[in-house]
């Protein structure tokens, strides 16, 4: 059997499994967890191995089969270079939360089942090369999210809940008019009907007349459907002046959602745009991608890096750190040459296994202190060494300090965008600056200083947490000192792909 | 004399009447019951006379036997309705039985 | 035609070695080995064992380092390039750059203060920090503080460089704030970090304008060996209506001020001295405060074709140079006046880069780490002594104590004063001269006031601390004591350094070989106008300035003896000018702190307010309020159901049970009359149908 398919639907299985244990067995549903979300771990680790970094056109691990033929809907998955970071970094996190779960006591088995929900419908989305399967997994991701961070979540779990729920379905629906359009302006060249292949829709030979120049409200076809797309993922991604459901979700969901949705959830915005908009619009996404992408991107890492500067809650700072990082892929993508969009997504991987090692290390204050307030602690270095040595490798991570992951992306990034925006990239680069005040003002809050004797003897990181952190840490140093890892996976694909776009500068 | 086709119809004519003419005059539920008995057999007979007189197959008579269940059936039924009216009115005197809810 | 011929008069030659990457990886090895098991190491082995594993890893590098050298020394002056690639790290189009390290004679003569001085400071903090509980993790940043250094030294392209420049920065961050639970020491470690990414941004758009103009120019690099090879084919080119040369120079040089504290961006390094003494003799006058000064050497290339650029430079040096050393003469803490000087010296090196003078410029950026180095570790001796007391008026008389810490400070003393034949006399001498000769007048003039200032406040020091009387409290003054001799060998040898290092460089004008010159001739001497007048120039006016300079160095010194020893000047005179106001600013340290904190920290700060405040309440704003529009749409579609869509049903209804009155009247529920109707109906229509 297909291994993408193992990896999206073993976890459904494992929820179905949960589901059906007896009522009290609670360590039976974390235990069901770890398993269904190991073996696609291990199966992310042979992909990694076996995966063709070579191959520049096309997809791997491809499968076809009919679902609805009536509408020609088929069950397409595959990966390429774009997203095979993306299903790693998933699996990597989907374990990972598991253990970061483990303190949850209320409805448990509920809690386990709709995590491993989640987990499918973020695998699914990733290597679905099926629009309308796409649309399908990208929805049932939405629900579990819905209930983690609406039942587990904290004191405005239900407020957080509705308006993450609402703002991402508003997106759906600009998505879901895109696709109808598309699906009913390609032509399978085989059979001569419409279809929702991913594959043929890149192909703009397939598409009508109307949808590569048509005129619809007094505007080109390809730009509005552009711009539809673009809004739709924006909100996920999140792009200035979408995101503000962002840190309202992050500062209520439990500690392994906000890790999800930080890590993997927002990555679906940028790899959504790369994967939709670029290869089926290049001519739109050439003509937009300043204003869109570009220069929203600048707005995201310095106004993110701004509001973040500002915040007493250490998860929102966190959170704003996040809109401000994601703005450094939206500036890459835009550069079209190889340096942006390769750092772009280097970014998004590296974002993803940063920002994660952020929230657990703020679950775990939160954990013994019950509140997060950056001017409540002081001096906890003193009391946990171990913790303070991770809170450090994971701070200098997110300021962008060299020999550490996010440092290699960021610097891809602004060097591919300065061949394009010489002076948009000027004002990213002294969001540097801000990074770094921001960072070590909450580090020296928090971690240095008199120690706060209410904290005196507060309990030092569990191994559970350490277990949870050091892949992660490893990670992150590993692919600072050597980022060819990673960067030769994608390689391929996305340069094939920057040379599509960049035809139409 | 050979009694031939008309002889039926005749008599089922005479016997239809005379159901038509029990139904409507009489004010007993029973005798309702009764005359739309006698009009059911009075198809009965021009059934089985149409079968006789002018088709080869047993259409009619197969249609005979139904009408003779369906009239079984019917006066089963009607006559339970009969008795439950009979409990709530303490009558079966159709013209004081007038009242469509109680 | 031209830019061919240049680039084929610049083929590079390169020995390829593998024995470079254990300069930094050693004290990495060491740094992770103290840091993950030094704990363990401590509870079970002993400090001593932490401290040999720290101390082994710069002296082997140290070995490395000579070895490197003799390699050098042993090839022809063009080809003096060894280079070790590890593996590629990041190749994404037309960017190549490996983790590769190279040799040529500037990152020589660096990484031998590196290790070598540095090393001396390792074996001096066994001593110096020997009652720190926290021994393994003082180690662990040392260590790892020298490897980002050589990293910086010894990378052979701008990004590998800038890892090891903010590495530099992150040590320097986790030293300063070593005892962090004083607040004020974490705040200057943060202070020191944040300033310095000022800086780097500017290095950051200076690499990523150097690499797209190379591309201009179909050379796109960001390898040394090859921007020095390709540099001379952007003469001309012009970006933002600026050369693109003086553009790149110019943002290069944001990035020294940061690291190497010049105006406008110095005022991290007083505070740096939050740090334990060893770490501010090692990072904070020693190595990383020079890394500006070797930034500049290494690309010495590009500044050398932005004139401009160098005016600039010289002129911010001379400026801090001066501005520095007035702070200088008004502290009273030890290592306060030994930060303002060691910000004056940078400012002195960086007039040697502004007027083109690279070589001599690292010349004293050399014998400032032995001296500065010397000096430092000496007020950590005294402080050592003093129970951790800086204040040098509670000082005094310390010579009777503590004869080796005093004898090594007061030679390290003439050599910064600049006294022949100390080391410091030949390069600073060498600046002075470099900038008069290349007419900056102006900027001669403001160093050589610098440069008696400089005498002055270090023979105060001296005096204030080893002579006269003692100050102390009875307590700290039975303590007093010399260092032990883990402290005082560093301290011998630097001194001797200090005395005899500036032998290495004598000028042609005093019958010297000038070898330290000739020695990084290759690297920093692009054909073009090399060292301004060299050579021929050595006439009466030379030996002129060098007795001038010999001698306000006297005067400075002169000053200082009147004002603090035989007290025939009382400092008061000078202090009380016009009701003191130009000394209580000057002593405030012209209250530029007070002022970046108004204007730029507030600033920023006013702006994170308001971008959190225009987030939650206007971005978020719109978005509850038209969540709210929605709620008030729906309400207003409840009505309109309501009244208009339920209406209508009800309305239905109503005719329909209506008309159901009406006809309900049919149903007698007489049987009889049911069966007349159903049978006057069928007659009816049959003879409606007959008829």
């Amino acid at each position: 059997m297909n291994i993408l398919t193992l990896m999206t639907f073993i976890p459904v299985v494992g929820a179905i499994v949960i589901l059906c244990l007896p009522r009290d067995k609670d360590n039976w549903a974390r235990w069901g967890a770890v398993v269904t979300t190991a073996i696609p771990l291990m199966m992310a680790v042979s992909l990694f191995i076996n995966f063709d970094r070579t191959q520049d056109e096309g997809f791997q691990y491809e499968v076809i089969a009919n679902w609805i033929p009536s509408f020609n809907i088929q069950y397409h998955v595959g990966v390429d270079g774009i997203s095979i970071t993306m299903v790693l970094l998933t699996a990597l996190l989907s374990f990972l939360c598991i253990f970061a779960s483990w303190g949850i006591t209320k409805a448990v088995k509920a809690y386990f089942a709709l995590f491993l929900l989640l987990d499918a419908g973020m695998m699914g989305v990733f290597v679905s090369l099926d629009f309308f399967l796409f649309f399908v997994f990208w929805e049932v991701m939405l629900l579990p999210m819905y209930f983690l961070i609406g039942i587990w979540g904290g004191p405005r779990k239900e407020y957080a809940a509705i308006k993450f729920f609402l703002y991402t379905l508003l997106g759906s629906a600009l998505m879901l008019i895109s696709i109808l359009a598309l699906y009913f302006n390609t032509t399978d060249p085989l059979t001569m009907t419409n279809t929702f292949d991913m594959v043929m829709m890149m192909d703009q030979a397939n598409h009508s007349e109307w949808l590569r120049g048509g005129q619809i409200f007094g505007q080109s076809v390809p730009l509005v459907i552009w711009t539809a797309l673009f809004i739709g993922f924006a909100i996920k991604i999140p792009a200035f002046p979408f995101h503000t459901w962002l840190p309202d979700a992050h500062v209520e969901a439990p500690t392994a959602v906000s890790v999800i949705l930080a890590g993997v959830l927002l990555k679906m915005g940028t790899y959504g745009i790369l994967r939709i908009n670029f290869p089926m619009f290049p001519e739109a996404t050439a003509q937009l991608a300043f204003y869109f992408l570009a220069a929203v991107g600048v707005v995201n890492i310095v106004y993110g890096a701004l509001c973040a500067m500002a915040q007493t809650d250490l998860k929102k700072l966190v959170a704003y750190s996040s809109v401000s990082h994601m703005g450094y892929v939206m500036l890459g993508m835009a550069s079209f040459t190889e340096q942006g969009i390769n750092g772009a997504v280097l970014q998004m991987f590296n974002h993803g296994t940063v920002t994660a090692m952020l929230f657990l290390l703020v679950g775990v204050i939160y954990d013994r202190a019950h509140h997060r307030n950056i001017d409540g602690f002081g001096g906890l270095a003193g009391v946990m060494p171990v913790y303070t040595g991770f809170v450090a490798i994971a701070f200098f991570a997110a300021l962008g300090l060299p020999g550490l992951s996010a440092f290699i992306s960021e610097a891809l990034v602004l060097l591919g965008s300065w061949q394009q925006n010489p002076m948009l990239t000027m004002i990213a680069a002294l969001a540097v600056i801000l990074s770094a005040g921001y960072m070590l003002w909450a580090l020296q809050r928090i971690w240095l200083g008199p120690l706060n004797e209410k904290y005196a003897d507060i309990e030092e990181i569990n191994r559970r947490e350490i277990f949870t952190l050091v892949p992660l840490a490893a990670l992150v140093i590993y692919l600072g000192i050597y980022p060819t890892a990673v960067l030769d996976l994608m390689g391929a694909s996305l340069n094939s792909l920057n040379g599509v776009v960049s035809k139409f500068l | 004399m050979e009694i031939g086709l008309t002889h039926f119809l005749v008599v089922s004519t005479m016997v239809f009447l005379a159901g038509l003419f029990c139904v409507l005059t009489r004010r007993n539920a029973i005798g309702i019951l009764m005359g739309v008995e006698l009009i059911l057999n009075s198809a009965n007979l021009n059934y089985l006379a149409f079968s006789r007189y002018s088709s080869v197959n047993y259409d009619g008579q197969m249609f005979a036997i139904f009408v003779i269940m369906l009239a079984a059936a019917e006066a089963a039924i009607g006559l339970a309705i009969v008795l439950g009216i009979y409990q709530t009115f303490h009558t079966i005197d159709v013209e004081a039985t007038d009242t469509l809810r109680l | 035609m031209q830019e061919v011929v240049h680039t084929a008069t610049h083929a590079v030659t390169v020995h390829t070695v593998s024995y470079l990457r254990w300069i930094p990886l050693l004290p990495l090895l060491g740094a992770i080995v103290n840091g993950l098991g030094g704990v363990w190491i401590q509870k079970h082995l002993g400090k001593k064992v932490v401290g040999v594993i720290a101390c082994a890893m710069p002296a082997l590098g140290f070995v490395l380092a000579l070895r490197a050298f003799v390699d050098l020394v042993g090839l022809e002056s063009s080809e003096r390039i060894l280079l070790d690639t590890v593996f590629p790290w990041i190749h994404v189009g037309i960017l190549n750059v490996d983790v590769a390290f190279q040799v040529d004679p500037l990152s020589a003569v660096m990484i031998l203060i590196i290790t070598g001085v540095g090393g001396l400071i390792h074996l001096y903090s066994m001593g110096y920090m020997d009652d720190e509980p926290a021994y393994w993790r003082y180690f662990a940043y040392l260590n790892l503080f020298t490897f980002a250094m050589l990293t910086l030294v010894l990378g052979d392209n701008l990004l590998l460089m800038f890892v090891g420049w903010e590495g530099v920065g992150l040590c320097s961050y986790a030293l300063i704030g070593f005892w962090f639970s004083e607040w004020a020491n974490a705040s200057a470690g943060s202070k020191a970090f944040i300033v310095n990414r000022v800086g780097d941004f500017g290095f950051m758009c200076a690499t990523f304008l150097l690499f797209w103009s190379l591309e201009g120019v179909d050379h796109p690099t960001l390898v040394f060996r090859e921007i020095t090879q390709y540099a001379p084919l952007l003469e001309g080119h012009v970006f933002w209506g600026v050369s693109t040369v003086t553009l790149i120079t110019m943002l290069m040089f944001v990035g020294a001020t940061g690291k190497s504290a010049q105006i406008p961006l110095y005022v991290w390094l007083p505070d740096a001295m939050a740090g334990p003494t060893p770490v501010s003799a090692l990072i904070h006058a020693a190595t990383m405060v020079t890394a500006g000064v070797y930034m500049i050497a290494r690309l010495s290339v590009l500044f050398d074709m932005a004139p401009m650029t160098g005016n600039v430079i010289a002129t911010v040096g001379a400026a801090t140079a001066f501005f520095a050393a007035t702070i200088g003469t008004t502290q009273f803490d030890i290592k306060k006046v030994l930060a303002y000087s060691t910000v004056s010296q940078l400012g002195f090196m960086f007039i040697a880069m502004g007027v083109g003078a690279y070589a001599t410029g690292v010349f004293h950026l050399m014998t400032h780490a032995f001296f500065k180095a010397c000096l430092f570790l000496g007020s950590g001796s005294v402080i050592h002594a003093m129970h951790h007391e800086q204040d040098m008026r509670k000082m005094g008389g310390l010579k009777k104590w503590m004869p080796i810490t005093y004898l090594t400070y007061l030679i390290s003393t003439f050599a910064i004063a600049g006294f022949p034949p100390f080391s410091g006399f030949f390069s600073k001498d060498e600046i002075l001269w470099k900038a008069f000769s290349g007419d900056h007048k102006i900027v001669w003039f403001v160093a050589v006031c610098a440069a008696a200032m400089t005498a002055f406040y270090m023979f105060r020091s001296v005096f204030m601390t080893f002579w006269g009387e003692n100050r102390s409290d009875a307590h700290t003054r039975e303590h007093l004591h010399e260092s032990p001799w883990l402290m005082t060998v560093p301290l011998g040898v630097l001194a001797f350094l200090a005395l005899f290092s500036g032998f290495l460089n004598i000028p042609h004008a005093l019958k010297g070989g000038a070898n330290f010159d000739a020695w990084l001739a290759p690297v920093v001497e692009h054909g073009g106008h090399g060292g301004h007048g060299d050579a021929h120039h050595f006439d009466i006016v030379e030996y002129l300035l060098m007795g001038f300079s010999v001698l306000v160095a006297f005067a400075g010194a002169w000053l200082a003896y009147a004002m603090y020893v035989t007290k025939s000047i009382a400092p008061e005179r000078f202090a009380d000018i016009a009701a003191g106001r130009p000394y209580r600013t000057i002593f405030n340290k012209y209250y530029v702190d007070e002022f970046y904190d108004a204007v730029v920290i507030r600033g920023v700060m006013g702006l994170a307010g308001i971008s959190s405040w225009f987030d939650s309440n206007i971005v978020d704003g719109i978005v509850n309020g038209a969540a709210w529009v929605v709620r008030m749409l729906s309400q207003l579609y409840g009505l309109i159901d309501h009244y208009i869509v339920d209406g209508a049903v009800n309305g239905v209804a109503t005719v329909t049970s209506f008309v159901g009155g009406r006809v309900r009247r049919l149903q007698t529920g007489n049987i009889n009359a049911y069966l007349y109707v159903i049978v006057l109906a069928f007659v009816g229509m049959m003879v409606a149908r007959i008829w």
